[in-house]
């Protein structure tokens, strides 16, 4: 039942943004814009891309992804679908394991997008795949879960707009140290080293507490 | 009997910072690699400490009144976690100053540094939250929350010079086995902690009262625009 | 077992009381209407009812069991301010969705049918945000019954309807009733209200004043009850 409720949620979104491609248009245009700015502005050579890239991307896959997060809650606001969905039998913690699925479905496929368009404007691959996409879904999941319970909390807030950014970023940083550091490795040809054992704990953490809390903040 | 206690404990932390003050300016000799400067340890210490314990305090608080649902925990909480908000401030630019003297720099970007300024980042964080909510149940629950998720990278914070090398150094005090510091320097860092524990507590003692009056204050209004 | 127990539920904001002491059995088969003025209460204590809210104090049992739990979510139909519709989905997508969320078997078929009765089923196709607001309210009307729900909450119900969603809405309550299901609705609309209903409570300030069978009396004279309790 709680999978089958987590489904139909995470199929409604999805399904939802393949018809309007709001999130996905402005994070795509969004992305691709960051990387070409930074190329402009920073004229990479090879060796200077192996270090800074990753910090490089792991922003723009923030960024990015901040417009697809916001939307996640906030796209239930209108003609008060929340409250319907709040009211109905499928429980806070499936309405938010559906949205943090659907959402994580989208930035990931944000991310597989950027990739080549980053390898293509710097020049620059990965010697094996299979690391880099192991930090990618670590790290997305995490920012995943912090974007989706904020969207949650900040919903019903008049400053939505601004309290999101505000509140989430901050909780994002050490994730994206960690996401950085790894990548940085993995574009190297290294091994990945602690910062996997870091972002695997984190993200147990914060999913088990958000599970928790979710219903909290949706049921007054 | 409240203004009784509030002068009493700032008349004991008073007189407990002069006398520390002495101790530390002179009777302490310099530190051997440091010179003058190692003097800022005895407000950078412990005003971190009070900040990180204060935000795990104030986490304990927000889990109070989840479980409780009486406003008078969220108080605690947010009276708490303000003034820790402060001490944490004064940690972090006592330890910018340090390094400017030690390191030649104002910042670095080792983990420790980087995961309490995500910490005072986080709970300034929470405090515009609070002001962003207008009705106090819901704000407390909503702050509960941040604070609860907050609490984890205080935590980080904590560990982050085990875990990681960083440029902060290792502990040197007794209690976390550390490289230990000479004869008689170790002590005034407890003294002053008593002391700024002392003031922090006068703080959020008159936070408590603000946040009591707002609440009275917020309920008269409430009540006024329902006749 | 009564179809709607609520005891001594108090709701706070901050430390004001909006909804104080607040009981009411309502039997099953029984149609309430929840009267009071603007401020009254009558939303915050649908919200509770409906498991969009928790009562600060106080229990509220819908067929004996808690309101927040799941099977109970699944007996209840709600219709409030807000339609509650996906603008990007079509009418039969919208209700489709609902029905899987409310668990029903065939969520496709049953959501025909309902398009069926509410004269929607031409546009079954179209995006919600492309019918008027008179085809969007009837599809909202469609959501709240879809899944045969045997406890009904209206907020305002008739409030800015068309004629054909009420005649709609008041076609299904009907039948409702006399499926002998319960249905609460707060309205302001007193004629409308008093006509479908059994049963009466009148809320102000946070409580209930007066609760009861609907009298003759208060449908000849609808001011009657507003004037008894002083609350002009």
């Amino acid at each position: 039942m709680f999978l089958r409720q987590v489904w139909t949620i995470a199929a409604k979104d999805l399904h939802s943004e393949l018809r309007t491609k709001e999130a996905w248009n402005a994070s795509i245009a969004f992305s691709v814009v960051i990387l070409l700015l930074f190329a402009f502005a920073f004229d990479p050579s090879s060796d200077q891309i192996r270090e800074f890239g990753s910090g490089l991307l792991w922003m723009t896959y923030a960024f990015a992804g901040a417009l697809v997060l916001n939307r996640s809650f906030a796209r239930e606001l209108q003609n008060d679908c929340l409250d319907a969905l709040i009211a109905s039998p499928v429980s806070s913690a499936a309405l938010f394991v559906g949205k943090g699925m659907a959402n994580f479905a989208m930035l990931f496929a944000v991310e597989l997008f950027s990739l080549p368009v980053f390898g293509l404007f710097y020049n620059t691959w990965p010697p094996h795949f299979a690391p880099l996409f192991l930090v990618m879904v670590l790290g997305t999941w995490a920012l995943t879960i912090i974007g989706t319970l904020f969207s949650a909390l900040t919903v019903n807030l008049r400053l939505r707009e601004l309290m999101l950014p505000t509140l989430v970023y901050p909780m994002m940083i050490p994730v994206l140290i960690a996401a950085m550091t790894i990548t940085t490795n993995v574009l190297a040809g290294n091994p990945m080293g602690f910062g996997v054992r870091f972002l695997v704990a984190f993200d147990i953490i914060f999913t088990v507490l958000a599970v928790v809390f979710v219903d909290t903040v949706l049921v007054g | 009997m409240r203004e009784k206690i509030i002068i009493g404990l700032a008349a004991f932390a008073g007189a407990l910072l002069a006398w520390n003050m002495n101790t530390i300016f002179t009777q302490l000799p310099d530190e051997l690699n440091q010179g003058a400067i190692y003097r800022i340890i005895y407000f950078h210490v412990p005003a971190n400490i009070l900040g990180m314990s204060g935000f795990g305090l104030g986490m304990l608080f927000s889990i109070g009144y989840l479980v409780t649902k009486d406003l008078r925990y969220d108080a605690l909480a947010a009276s708490v976690t303000e003034v820790s908000l402060v001490f944490a401030s004064i940690g972090l630019a006592t330890g910018s100053i340090w390094a400017r003297i030690i390191w030649g720099v104002w910042w670095a970007w080792d983990y420790r540094l980087t995961s309490w300024l995500v910490c005072w980042l986080i709970f300034g964080g929470y405090l515009m939250l609070r002001r962003a909510v207008d009705e106090p149940n819901q704000r407390a629950r909503f702050a509960a929350v941040v604070s609860i998720l907050g609490s984890v990278n205080a935590y980080i914070s904590y560990k982050s010079i085990e875990w990681w090398t960083t440029q902060h150094p290792q502990p040197v005090l007794s209690i976390r086995n550390g490289g230990g510091m000479a004869e008689g320097m170790e002590a005034p860092i407890w003294w002053n902690l008593l002391a700024l524990a002392c003031f922090s507590t006068i703080l959020v003692m008159v936070r408590m009262r603000q946040e009591s009056f707002a609440r009275e204050i917020d309920t008269l209004r409430r009540m006024a625009h329902a006749q | 077992m009564n179809a709607l127990e609520i005891s001594d539920v108090w709701k706070y904001y901050g430390d004001f009381p909006a909804l104080r002491e607040v009981a009411l059995n309502i039997e099953p088969g029984s149609t309430m209407a929840l009267l009071g003025r603007n401020g009254a209460g009558k939303t915050t204590l649908l919200r509770i009812i409906a498991g969009l809210s928790r009562p600060s104090r106080g229990s509220i049992k819908i067929q004996g069991a808690d309101a927040r739990e799941q099977s109970t979510r699944q007996r209840i139909g709600v219709l409030g301010h807000g339609i509650a519709l996906y603008d990007e989905l079509s009418a039969i997508e919208n209700l489709t969705l609902f029905g899987r969320l409310y668990g029903l078997p065939d969520p496709r078929k049953r959501a025909d049918e309902m398009l069926e009765r509410v004269g929607l089923s031409r546009v079954r196709d179209g995006l919600a945000r492309e019918f008027s607001r008179g085809m969007r309210q009837r599809l909202a009307v469609g959501r709240a019954f879809l899944h045969d729900p045997e406890v009904l909450l209206l907020d305002e119900p008739f409030t800015a309807l068309d004629d054909r969603a009420i005649a709609v809405l008041q076609s299904m309550i009907q039948s409702m009733r006399d499926r002998g299901r319960t249905i609460i609705m707060s309205t302001h609309q007193l004629r409308e209200a008093l006509e479908l209903a059994s049963h009466v409570a009148l809320l102000q300030r946070g409580q209930i004043v007066h609760t009861g069978e609907r009298t003759q009396q208060m449908l000849d004279d609808t001011g009657w009850l507003y004037r008894t309790y002083g609350d002009n």
